[in-house]
């Protein structure tokens, strides 16, 4: 029975590590399993579309129509689709164009979003006024809509998908970044490093940007199956992706035509964004939960 | 109060003015129309014509003004898709298909919404409470289309119980109303567990307790009352959306709606078409956020109007 009484006080002598903000939402997250689990699911996909020239069996624009429409079987682990493409390529290359269409996104709405929200914050009055009125503006367009309009200007293809998508994702980031900025700005330590002639810029990007990073992270980590929806949604519709790049979302509307009797044309790309979008929230979830523990029950 | 609302319904026209003009530049600034000669090749004269009489020739600020015009005058023009009638009858021909869609999914998915997230918040941590709040982050995550097929992969193909698809008889709106039901249901579920949950705990809810109160009438008369009321700025919002957003679960489904215009128009750049949708839902947008605004502050006078203005 002494036993643990000694660990104890084992413990309360050995000198505490330094604990930050970041080292403590490390430990929360790491304890919570349904994140952890997320982040093995957003691993693998990312270890998918990373080494996916190493991992899948064929190129993605290589197909042979005499293959096409073979269920799963030893030579095609996840059978063959209407052309011919080997579908476990296809998979593993889609996760590539989801993630690329992701993180291209999220590149976007943090580049425009982070600076329009830190100089409307630190700044207030006219730049202020101007920027939230833009917002305000941006706002006001049917989100999806938007963006199958603009794909219906552009034409679809890659590029015009993360412009689609990004051209609104900034809002929120804006806005979120200014409502920091505002909270913050007064504080003591900006007023003094202020008196001391630092410059906004060097407010910013040293005191600032630094306190608001915890949101931002959340931001981020939520931000990302959102782009992925949008992107697979697009592509479903027809108006993304264009071939010969895979992406999960055209394999779904592709297969709508076949999946009475080839399922498994259904089954699989539908699965995969299933899995990332609860992967990437999963992952979000456990990072606001770790960083904001005031907002654990939300 | 009466200055709150002008100001509101100011910046409500400003934005809808600036959403017409964007869409419509946007819309004219790329090369490429429905009269392409690579679509439609015509007589030089031809086309001069067909352009005169959609318009499509005068400059552009000019187009506009005519375009707005008339729009205040509920005309929409003619759809290229479909010249045998006006915008305004093809919305008419083809919304209610949506309308019907999105009003049993508000039906459905808000009345289950509120019933599981106050009976999983009023049972913390039992087994109720995870079922619900799994099947709220699966609602929540995965897109509604997905649920489509995967509905359809069971009921039509697997067990041949519904129609993969189509419109019109009772049968085939249960999977589509199933797949659009579950992402607002878990969101309203979602929302009102933890609004319970915090209600719960507020001082009044443990004086009632103390007042010896009965638990039934606790939830009823002091817990619900003032949980429900953030809902409105929730649902609201909510109400357009599903009232023109059905487009992916109209193409999985094929079932005629206004969302599955919308594809095809832009598809075929029907422009009056396009500018009529846009134009359509972000009015349905604007006066939703307006009215749940002013009806959130009309029903719960702890909001200060002064504080809301700075959003």
């Amino acid at each position: 029975m002494t036993l643990p009484a000694t660990v104890d006080q084992a413990r309360l002598v050995k000198p505490e590590r330094e604990r930050t903000l970041w080292s403590d939402a490390l430990r929360r997250f790491s304890r919570n399993w349904l994140a952890m689990a997320g982040l093995i699911v957003v691993a693998i996909f990312i270890f998918m579309a990373v080494f996916a020239p190493i991992l899948a069996p064929t190129a993605y624009d290589y197909s042979v129509l005499n293959d096409a429409l073979q269920f799963p079987s030893a030579r095609h682990w996840l059978g063959t689709d209407a052309v011919g493409h080997d579908f476990l390529s296809s998979m593993i290359y889609g996760a590539r164009t989801s993630l690329l269409v992701a993180f291209s996104v999220q590149l976007m709405a943090f580049g425009i979003g982070v600076p329009l929200g830190a100089l409307a914050g630190l700044r207030g009055g006219k730049v202020d006024f101007v920027i939230m009125r833009l917002v305000e503006v941006m706002t006001a367009f049917p989100g999806v809509l938007f963006a199958i309009f603009i794909l219906s200007i552009l034409g679809g293809g890659l590029t015009n998908v993360i412009l689609a998508i990004g051209v609104t994702s900034w809002i929120e980031v804006c806005r979120l970044t200014r409502a920091q900025l505002i909270s913050l700005r007064e504080r003591e330590f900006v007023v003094a490093s202020r008196a001391c002639g630092a410059t906004d810029l060097y407010i910013v990007l040293r005191h600032l940007l630094p306190m608001a990073l915890p949101t931002l992270v959340i931001m981020l980590a939520l931000g990302i199956p959102m782009a992925i929806f949008a992107e697979a949604g697009l592509s479903f519709l027809g108006l993304g992706i264009n071939d010969p790049l895979p992406s999960w979302g055209k394999m779904v509307g592709d297969s709508s035509g076949y999946i009475r009797v080839y399922w498994y044309l259904g089954v699989y790309p539908t699965l995969a964004i299933a899995l990332a979008m609860l992967g990437f929230n999963f992952v979000g979830d456990g990072l606001r939960d770790a960083l904001d523990p005031t907002m654990l029950n939300g | 109060m009466g200055r709150y609302v002008a100001g509101r319904f100011a910046g409500l026209v400003f934005a809808l003015v600036l959403v017409s003009i964007i869409t419509f530049l946007l819309m004219h600034a790329v090369p490429g129309g429905p009269f392409d000669e690579l679509k439609q090749p015509l007589p030089p004269a031809a086309k001069a014509n067909v352009l005169r009489k959609y318009g499509l020739d005068r400059p552009i600020w000019e187009q506009y003004a005519l375009y707005m015009w008339r729009v205040l005058h509920l005309d929409f023009g003619i759809p290229f898709q479909s010249p045998t009638e006006t915008v305004t009858e093809l919305i008419a021909r083809v919304w209610p298909a949506t309308l019907q869609l999105a009003a049993l999914t508000i039906l459905l998915s808000y009345s289950l919404g509120i019933l599981l997230g106050i009976v999983s918040a009023l049972h913390q941590n039992s087994w109720i409470d995870y079922v619900v709040t799994t099947l709220a982050t699966l609602g929540f995550a995965v897109p509604n289309f997905i649920i489509g097929i995967w509905l359809i992969l069971v009921f039509s193909i697997a067990l041949h119980w519904l129609p993969t698809g189509g419109w019109g008889e009772p049968r085939n709106i249960i999977m589509p109303l199933l797949a659009y039901s579950l992402a607002p249901m878990a969101l309203v579920a979602r929302y009102t567990r933890v609004n319970v949950l915090e209600s719960l705990r507020q001082d009044y809810v443990r004086t009632a307790r103390a007042k010896g109160l009965g638990q039934q009438a606790i939830v009823w008369r002091h817990v619900l009352k003032n949980a429900l009321i953030p809902l409105i700025t929730v649902l609201g919002p909510q109400i357009p959306n599903l009232a023109t957003g059905s487009i992916f679960i109209e193409t999985t489904f094929r079932i005629p709606g206004l969302g599955r215009y919308f594809v095809t128009s832009t598809f075929n750049r029907d422009y009056p078409m396009i500018m009529a949708t846009m134009l359509l839902v972000a009015v349905l947008w604007g006066v939703t956020y307006f009215i749940s605004d002013i009806l959130y502050t009309v029903v719960d006078p702890r909001v200060r109007l002064a504080g809301r203005n700075n959003r």
